[in-house]
């Protein structure tokens, strides 16, 4: 099995068809399948172990993910954002490399550093070809086909192997060959090293939807690619929808998302006040929430367009609260929750969620996380409700231990969020005397609230029991948040000086 | 023929290519009424009664659902396992989660 399968199958079927639009550049399947060839040409002769991308979204991700497959060697793109002795650290793990990187970052890589080292535009001249040739498929069958570093919000980033048949297994279980209308085209604005970019154009190409890329996400610049490029699908992290609401409530001029049909969104927590106002702001649009991880090679449950419809404004509070769950399993895999001494849980009984399927790897370099029979413990908690929606709870890891009593941050944010002069809010566990570890609120106000740190203990007070209520609060101007808007909780309790 | 997941077969009697997504073992598997095989081999009579042809993307099994193929290039022939027809696997439409 192998990856390239996809955007050799597409290319055989409709090889004229634009797949991807880069830069106003449109790319045919036939000529993207033509250059991940010759990019597998030039990562063969190269000899190098790893094909890697240092930069934003551009055509040339798609040809070297493609081309990288092709040739039997993993792809490993990089955080751009990293800083210089970071991303020299990475490159020392992938040793030898092909490497890609924006012009700007090419000057960073240590002399020798990479076996190969060119900019993207240089790979696109190098590859721009419309012949293609037969191939031998690489017959290494529990291939690698990529690698991608955890954000390392604990440590050193960790590799996470996603194996050709995890991929393959994701794409063909859950994506209908060919099923998108010529006139579909999705907007891809996360970042090639992340999972959801990845799995974004796999699936994209699989459907023969075009891809539309927007490199450097801005609400502005999502808005105008939604309306000059007729973008019919998209898919946006937390932050990005919280952004774009925004946008569109301090902008004078009226937005064009006229061909805007569906909208996924994944990667974080959705707050649901941003759900909420998403679905009245864009009545028409279709809205599907979906979870997954790196090490599962992207969406394990989701929760669909009927359903965010159904719950919205529902009367019966057991069905609204669905629009706070990520859905149900997908048919491909299987989702257990677990008890700590790793007994399975019925309905309703929070523990860990496990998942086990064909997509899942729960593999890193080295180590592989999955117990025998291929459970994966994915370390966020969770409960699944009499229905089968799937609710988390958050890191199992960020779970507070107050003299005894495990509390999940969520339940005491969600509180505190219902304020209404209250922006953002993060609540983590700060060593006690009394308790071993106790509650921290750090809260970020909207401007003109004014708001004590009494008021917020009396809300959760109110609404929680005692053992609730943050015993410090903090006001600050912003929480740490990584690029993809993921919360920084270690830098949250460092306010509190821990 | 042995199938195994992953596996690539080519028809002897049209242009027809299968991976196999699921089976393992000894399965008697013909397209066009001729056995497929892993290399291409000299092709065959296309027999009038395994002429129904294949779908590109389509996943193919048989009764029991314990072999499962995809069409990764179509062809005029019928997949077939003992002379049984393969059925065209209906699967359920996700909406994209990415």
């Amino acid at each position: 099995m192998n990856i390239s399968l996809v955007l050799q199958m597409a290319a055989d079927t409709f090889p004229d068809r634009v797949a991807l639009t880069s830069h106003g550049v449109h790319y045919t399947y036939g000529r993207l399948y033509a250059s991940a060839q010759a990019a597998a040409g030039l990562i063969a002769e190269s000899g190098a172990s790893y094909v890697s991308y240092l930069g934003e979204s551009s055509a040339a991700t798609v040809i070297a993910l493609f081309g990288a497959a092709m040739a039997g060697k993993p792809f490993a793109p990089l955080n751009y954002r990293l800083t210089v002795a970071e991303t020299n650290r990475l490159i020392e793990r992938l040793h030898p490399v092909f490497l890609v990187a924006d012009e700007d970052k090419m000057a960073t890589v240590p002399d020798g550093a990479a076996a190969v080292l060119m900019s993207p535009a240089r790979l696109l001249e190098a590859t721009a070809s419309d012949e293609t040739g037969e191939w031998d498929e690489p017959q290494d069958e529990e291939g690698v086909a990529v690698q991608l570093f955890t954000s390392g919000t604990t440590g050193e980033p960790k590799a996470a192997l996603l194996r050709n048949q995890n991929l393959l297994g994701y794409i063909l279980g859950t994506v209908e060959f060919a099923s998108a209308e010529e006139d579909e085209a999705m907007l891809m604005s996360v970042p090639p090293y992340h999972i959801a970019g990845i799995s974004a154009v796999l699936s994209s190409i699989y459907a023969m939807r075009r891809i539309v890329q927007l490199p450097q996400f801005t609400p502005a610049e999502w808005l105008r690619h939604c309306s000059e490029q007729k973008v019919t699908n998209a898919f946006v992290v937390p932050t990005m929808l919280t952004r774009i609401i925004a946008h569109l409530d301090e902008s004078s001029e009226p937005a064009d998302l006229s061909t805007l049909r569906a909208l996924a969104f994944g990667g974080g927590k959705m707050p649901l006040p941003v759900v909420e106002r998403a679905l009245t702001l864009f009545p028409t649009v279709s809205f599907t929430n979906a979870y997954g991880l790196t090490e599962t090679s992207s969406t394990i449950a989701l929760l669909g367009p009927d359903d965010h419809r159904e719950a919205h404004n529902h009367p019966d509070p057991m069905v609204a609260r669905r629009l706070d769950s990520v859905g149900k399993p997908l048919p491909t895999v299987e989702v257990e929750i677990r008890a700590e001494d790793g007994s399975v849980l019925g309905p309703n009984q929070l523990g860990e969620v496990y998942v086990r399927g064909p997509q899942v790897s729960g593999e890193y370099q080295g180590r592989k996380l999955t117990d025998e029979d291929g459970w994966f413990p994915t370390r966020d908690s969770g409960f699944i409700d009499d229905e089968g929606f799937l609710f988390l709870a958050g890191r199992i890891d960020d779970v507070v231990v107050r003299g005894g009593e495990n509390i999940s941050p969520g339940e005491v944010e969600a509180v505190l969020r219902e304020h209404a002069g209250i922006d953002d809010v993060a609540v983590v566990g700060v060593p006690s005397v009394e308790w071993g570890e106790t509650l921290a609120a750090a809260i970020v106000l909207k401007p003109t609230a004014r708001v004590s740190a009494d008021d917020l203990q009396s809300l959760v007070r109110g609404k929680l029991r005692s053992s609730r209520v943050p015993e410090h609060v903090r006001f600050v101007e912003a929480l740490p948040y990584n690029d993809l808007g993921k919360l920084l909780r270690r830098e949250v309790k460092g306010l509190f000086g821990t | 023929m042995q199938l195994k997941a992953g596996t690539k077969l080519h028809s002897s009697a049209c242009d027809t290519d299968v991976m196999v997504i699921k089976g393992s073992g000894e399965v008697n598997l013909t397209c066009g009424g001729t056995q497929m095989t892993v290399a291409r081999g000299s092709m065959g009579e296309l027999d009038a009664a395994f002429a129904q042809g294949t779908a590109m993307g389509k996943r193919y099994q048989n009764e029991d659902g314990s072999v499962e193929l995809l069409c990764i290039k179509p062809g005029k022939g019928t997949l077939a396992i003992d002379g049984v027809p393969l059925a065209i696997k209906a699967t359920k439409a996700l909406p994209s989660s990415d």
